[in-house]
């Protein structure tokens, strides 16, 4: 069985009188320990289909089984542990809660899962910090560090609970072309060496890298599916 | 559960300047109830206490329907021989009752031989009314040796109004003429010991004459007690001592009538609206922290609807953003309460140091403002429960909320 598996997914949003339908019947099949990129011009139906995978929203219709878990079934509260437990975040705005420092921030997601010791705790979010290069700065608050040091922060925190999926939806765009890039780098290094399936999207072609399979959407449908035999993992 | 507070602290501080205006506002609420009740409840208590203590006594007892025609003084009314017994047995058998002092009041004729006056006389026991209104010899002005003699046989006290109108010192004789219950007039002279001091309210600017003199007076030929005022072990028992006292001696069928002080004296009345103005505070009090803390609370809510956003994403429970909300609310409630108990304790701590003496009516009073344990945890309590109640509904509106809704919003 696939990690993801999604059936004829239907989003549409209702604006007033307006009636948007976002995502048309999109079916498809996410690997576990894969690296998937959706690519595809604005308004295209990146960010609703993330959102769907990442059980931050419900489909309209179809099926969408993450994990074994059929997340149509999901409550607020069991899609906020399912979450907590099988996923990890990443952000365009890099969305670090202001008040907490680097370390707390890495470690927030942690706290959400009751059963952890807090030396264990602490050294998953140490062995994060020192990944992402951001150990000298761990007691700064959020206004202190730049953007690309705020997104590696997001990354170690994305990846601080060992999830089963990473999930990054513009995790690059509001930094530039060099950064972004190693952003993306580091990224798909730590998820494969904890053996995550990592899927972001973009519309900036060139930094697609490395991804094995990419998606390319229009106007809410698959429209290609590109599937490259990458090196060694 | 730590780190949520942890947060919702820091969150509380995150506009300082904004923090600081609202919980001053509340700590403003919280100071105003502590020291108005606190004025408040001492200058209540205060002439209750001269009230109580140095005219009317606790409660009373009379023959019944004295009270109806209490501004006649009649003579007729009065309790005597079988009946003051039955009243006395019960009250000496009464242990809440530390003591009682049968009075005759009446109306009488004062003449300094050149002008002629009308003076209310209350005519007691000196050692029984000492006894029961212990505060009475310190409105007595001038030396008093023995305070259980302080109006012998032959002497009269009388209030400084009537003393100055009729241009008295002590030392000097007057006479008192007055009728008795059969229509007779009579006369004696007496010599006037002392002045008192006049206070508000029944009882307040009354004369004092020995019992023996006011029985040869009135020609009596046995004791006719018209009121016997009554002085409790312990005032707080008032309520429970006198309800208990009209089953016994003031029931329907009984010949007499026992009211408290508070049915006698107009300042019951004031005393009700003292207590009004402390519920008025108070609900001002409970309005500012629902108020402030709504508004703030709401404030805070919207503008970090990504952070609830990103939270919720990264696992956090509705429960958990409910409680991170209502906890920040609550500790502005506390934290600002905790700052105005303070400060309000301490204005009313430098008021004790400076006592605060005035006028009220003729009495001098010097107030001593203190609030009672339980009010400042009235306070602290509603203040706590307020906010949380007032930020609840933001709250839970955060909680609601969802988390690509609240990521979406910028
Ligand atoms: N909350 C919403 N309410 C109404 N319509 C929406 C909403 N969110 C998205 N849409 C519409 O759904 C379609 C897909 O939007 P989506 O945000 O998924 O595109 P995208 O590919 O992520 O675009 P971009 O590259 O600009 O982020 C668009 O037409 C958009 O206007
Ligand atoms: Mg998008």
């Amino acid at each position: 069985m696939s990690l993801i598996e999604l059936e004829n997914i239907t989003k549409v949003y209702h604006a007033g009188e307006i009636s948007v339908n976002a995502l048309k019947g999109i079916s498809l099949k996410i690997e576990k320990k894969s690296f998937v990129s959706f690519i595809g011009p604005s308004g295209s139906g990146k960010s609703t289909l993330l959102n769907l995978i990442g059980i931050l929203d419900k489909p309209t219709n179809g099926k969408m089984i993450v994990n074994g878990t059929d997340v149509r079934t999901l409550d607020r509260t069991a899609a906020a542990r399912f979450r907590g437990k099988t996923i990890g975040f990443v952000f365009q705005n890099f969305n670090l809660i202001p008040v907490l420092t680097v370390y707390e921030n890495i470690e927030y997601p942690l706290l959400m899962l009751e059963h952890l010791h807090s030396n264990e705790r602490r050294k998953r979010v140490l062995r994060l910090l020192e990944k992402v290069g951001m150990t000298d700065q761990r007691d700064k608050y959020p206004n202190q560090i730049s953007g690309g040091q705020k997104q590696r922060v997001a990354v170690a925190r994305a990846l601080v609970t060992n999830p089963q999926i990473v999930l990054a939806d513009e995790p690059t765009a509001n930094l530039d072309h060099a950064t972004a890039f190693k952003i993306i780098t580091i990224m798909h290094e730590m998820t494969s060496d904890i053996g995550t399936t990592f899927i972001f999207s973009t519309h900036d072609s060139k930094i697609v890298g490395e991804a094995e399979v990419i998606h390319t959407l229009e106007d809410g449908a698959i429209v290609k599916t590109d599937t490259r035999k990458v090196h060694d993992r | 559960m730590i780190n949520v507070i942890i947060i919702a602290l820091r969150n509380l501080f995150r506009n300082t300047r904004r923090t600081l205006l609202t919980s001053s506002l509340i700590s403003f609420g919280v100071i105003l109830v502590v020291v108005f009740g606190g004025l408040a409840i001492s200058f209540k208590s205060q002439m209750v206490g001269v009230l109580t203590n140095t005219a009317m006594g606790d409660l009373q007892i009379h023959k019944k329907g004295y009270v109806e025609s209490i501004d006649n003084l009649p003579l007729n009314l009065t309790l005597t021989g079988s009946e003051l017994a039955s009243v006395e047995t019960v009250l000496n058998n009464n242990p809440e009752i530390e003591s009682y002092s049968p009075r005759i009041k009446f109306g009488a004729m004062i003449s300094n031989y050149a002008q002629t006056s009308n003076i209310r006389l209350n005519a007691v026991y000196p050692e029984k009314e000492n006894r029961t209104l212990p505060g009475f010899v310190k409105r007595i002005k001038g030396n008093i040796p023995d305070p259980d003699r302080f109006v012998k046989p032959g002497e009269i006290l009388i209030p400084e109004n009537l003393m100055n109108g009729l241009s008295l010192k002590a030392g000097d004789d007057i006479v008192l003429v007055a009728t008795n219950k059969e229509g007779s007039v009579n006369a004696i002279t007496l010599r006037i010991a002392a002045e008192t001091e006049a206070i508000f309210g029944p009882s307040g600017k009354d004369g004092s004459i020995h019992i023996d003199d006011a029985i040869t007076l009135l020609r009596m030929d046995q004791l006719e007690v018209v009121e016997i005022a009554i002085h409790l072990q312990q005032f707080d028992n008032l309520n429970a001592v006198s309800s208990s006292l009209k089953t016994t001696l003031g029931s329907n069928q009984s010949p007499f009538e026992v009211h408290t002080w508070e049915q006698l004296s107009p300042f019951a009345s004031i005393t009700r609206i003292v207590d009004l103005l402390i519920i008025v505070v108070k609900f001002i009090l409970m309005t500012i922290v629902l108020v402030s803390i709504l508004n703030i609370m709401t404030m805070s809510v919207y503008e970090r609807i990504s952070e609830i956003g990103t939270i919720a994403a990264m696992g956090t429970p509705p429960r958990k953003i409910l409680t991170l909300f209502l906890v920040e609310g609550f500790a502005m409630g506390l934290l600002s309460t905790i700052v105005g108990i303070v400060i309000g304790l301490g204005a009313l701590w430098i008021m004790n140091m400076t006592k605060i003496n005035f006028t009220f009516g003729t009495m001098d009073v010097s107030l001593a403002p203190s609030i009672p344990v339980s009010e400042i945890i009235w306070v602290a309590v509603t203040v706590m429960f307020v906010s949380l109640f007032a930020g609840f509904q933001p709250s839970y509106k955060a909680s609601k909320m969802e988390p690509v809704d609240a990521l979406g919003h910028v």
